[in-house]
């Protein structure tokens, strides 16, 4: 019986360890995120890199990289506005129409993109998979600061590496109630109440500024934040197609539509005669 | 026509002269602030009040406006010297129409003339790099009206029009808020919208604007208080 036991059993933690060989190469392996990068083989890969995409100096340039883009989130009595338009251009190139620039990171937290749409696309999953991590890790949801500051603290370890994205964190946590961060690639990381974000961001500022009040309705500031955008859309050649519209409010976010701005601006501008300067009329 | 009038009025001596300075695009010509809002029976023309060179304030009471005749105004930003020197040669040359002819040449009359000489200079050896608002008050047909040209020589009517990087924050603003019908009231609640909009997010203190308008009365500098402090949200 004894040597009948002793053959079907092992001593406890026999298979835990490794051998000797697998140590080494586990060793040796890169760890991941580590800053040990295949790099082009040049001198300066951060200014061959620019020399190769900015095509506002070469527009021959061989990398068009997708770019341009309106995104705007403000807080206000209700919780917070998250709206965004969603095209994306490659130089003078209309990419794409339908692009999603909100991540949903979990159902508490939101990320925009503008700048890079490759950077913002996979750095944003990124977080959102380090957002899910700390929670299981620490048994509860993690803090705007928190997660605004884990993508931070990211792109500023590649700075001057030609990361190129203007970003904004939005969402309500038991701890600090509705919070809102901008993080760009410069590794500036500033908390706020309102901040519009890409190449159309100052016209989206123009409309916001002017009507924006921190006692705003939910339903005067979701139209708020569709006519800022509209009014990007409108005069900023590198943003349009639709506006992508969300509200982060205590108990989690609510999506308000991926709506087409076209007859949105035919209904602004019949219903409420804005946009005066578009005529018929020839001169 | 009798030999004592020049045909008109000779440019600045030297303009045609071989010129070996290049053009100096200074950073600050695109912080100069135009913009001009029409209405019902008015046009109001906004110019700001610093006269920047490098990174000084050499004025902060500059007035970019010369008036052409009793109903046309034109407001100027760009190049340094460029933008006076050119506003008086229309000025001058306005002028002279109306004492010859013993009429005043109409707001849309005017616009033309000025993108005529503005488009034969920028194809001379040294074109003015000057951006112009053209406020008027047609008495003819009874309306205000407002012509936006660019150094380019490009001209357009327009309810309403900015030059420099007010346009990036106004324009936006002015296609939500203006209608071409608004009384007086109504556009200088539009004009403080924008101003207050450009002392929140202009990095540059533009030192205020000083504000003309032109009705059917002919043309009048208005009171623009600069004392708020604007917040930034």
């Amino acid at each position: 019986m004894d040597s009948l036991v002793a053959q079907y059993s092992r001593p406890m933690h026999a298979e835990e360890g490794q051998t000797y060989e697998d140590q080494q190469e586990l060793s040796q392996m890169t760890p991941e995120l580590s800053l040990k990068f295949a790099l082009p083989p040049v001198a300066s890969s951060a200014s061959w890199l620019r020399a190769m995409t900015d095509d506002y100096s070469n527009p021959n340039c061989p990398i068009k990289i997708a770019h341009g883009t309106t995104t705007l989130a403000f807080r206000f009595k209700g919780g917070i506005i998250v709206a965004t338009d969603s095209r994306a251009t490659a130089g003078n190139w209309i990419a794409s129409q339908t692009v999603k620039k909100v991540i949903e990171i979990n159902n508490c937290l939101l990320g925009t993109m503008a700048g890079g749409a490759a950077d913002c696309q996979y750095w944003l999953a990124f977080l959102g998979m380090q957002c899910r991590l700390h929670e299981l890790r620490h048994k509860r949801r993690i803090s705007v600061a928190a997660a605004s500051k884990i993508l931070a603290n990211l792109v500023y370890s590649y700075k001057g590496m030609g990361l190129s994205m203007g970003t904004m964190c939005a969402g309500v946590t038991p701890q600090e109630g509705p919070a809102l961060y901008y993080i760009d690639s410069d590794g500036t990381r500033l908390a706020g109440n309102l901040f519009c974000v890409g190449s159309g961001q100052t016209f989206a500022y123009g409309v916001l500024d002017a009507s924006y009040k921190y006692d705003l309705s939910d339903e005067e500031a979701l139209e708020l934040g569709r006519r800022s955008i509209l009014a990007a859309t409108h005069r900023d050649a590198y943003s349009g197609g639709f506006i992508n519209l969300y509200h982060v409010k205590e108990d989690g976010w609510v999506k308000h539509g991926f709506s087409d701005t076209n007859p949105i601006f035919w209904k602004t501008k019949l219903e409420k005669g804005e946009f005066s300067n578009v005529t018929a009329d020839l001169v | 026509m009798s030999s004592e009038w020049p045909d008109t009025l000779a440019a600045a001596p030297g303009q045609y002269a071989a010129c070996g300075r290049g053009e100096e695009h200074g950073l600050g010509v695109h912080w100069e602030v135009l913009l001009g809002i029409t209405g019902k029976d008015f046009t109001i023309i906004a110019a700001s009040k610093a006269a920047m060179r490098g990174a000084t304030v050499l004025k902060a009471s500059d007035d970019k406006t010369r008036a052409l005749n009793s109903h046309s105004l034109m407001a100027f930003s760009g190049e340094a010297g460029d933008t006076v020197q050119f506003a008086e040669f229309i000025q001058a040359n306005i002028q002279l129409y109306s004492m010859r002819n013993s009429m005043e040449l109409s707001p849309s009359a005017t616009a033309n003339f000025v993108r005529g000489e503005l488009a034969s200079a920028l194809r001379s050896r040294r074109p003015y790099t000057v951006n112009l608002l053209l406020g008027g008050y047609d008495e003819i047909a009874d309306k205000p009206t407002l012509y936006w040209i660019d150094y380019l020589a490009s001209l357009a009517p327009v309810p309403y029009a900015a030059h420099g990087y007010a346009q990036y924050y106004c324009l936006s603003l002015l296609d939500k808020h203006h209608h071409p019908d608004i009384d007086f009231a109504q556009g200088m609640k539009i004009l403080r919208m924008c101003s207050e909009e450009l002392k929140r997010r202009l990095p540059i203190d533009f030192k205020g604007l000083m504000v003309k308008i032109i009705t059917k009365d002919g043309i009048r500098e208005e009171e623009y208080a600069d004392d708020q402090n604007v917040a930034v949200p």
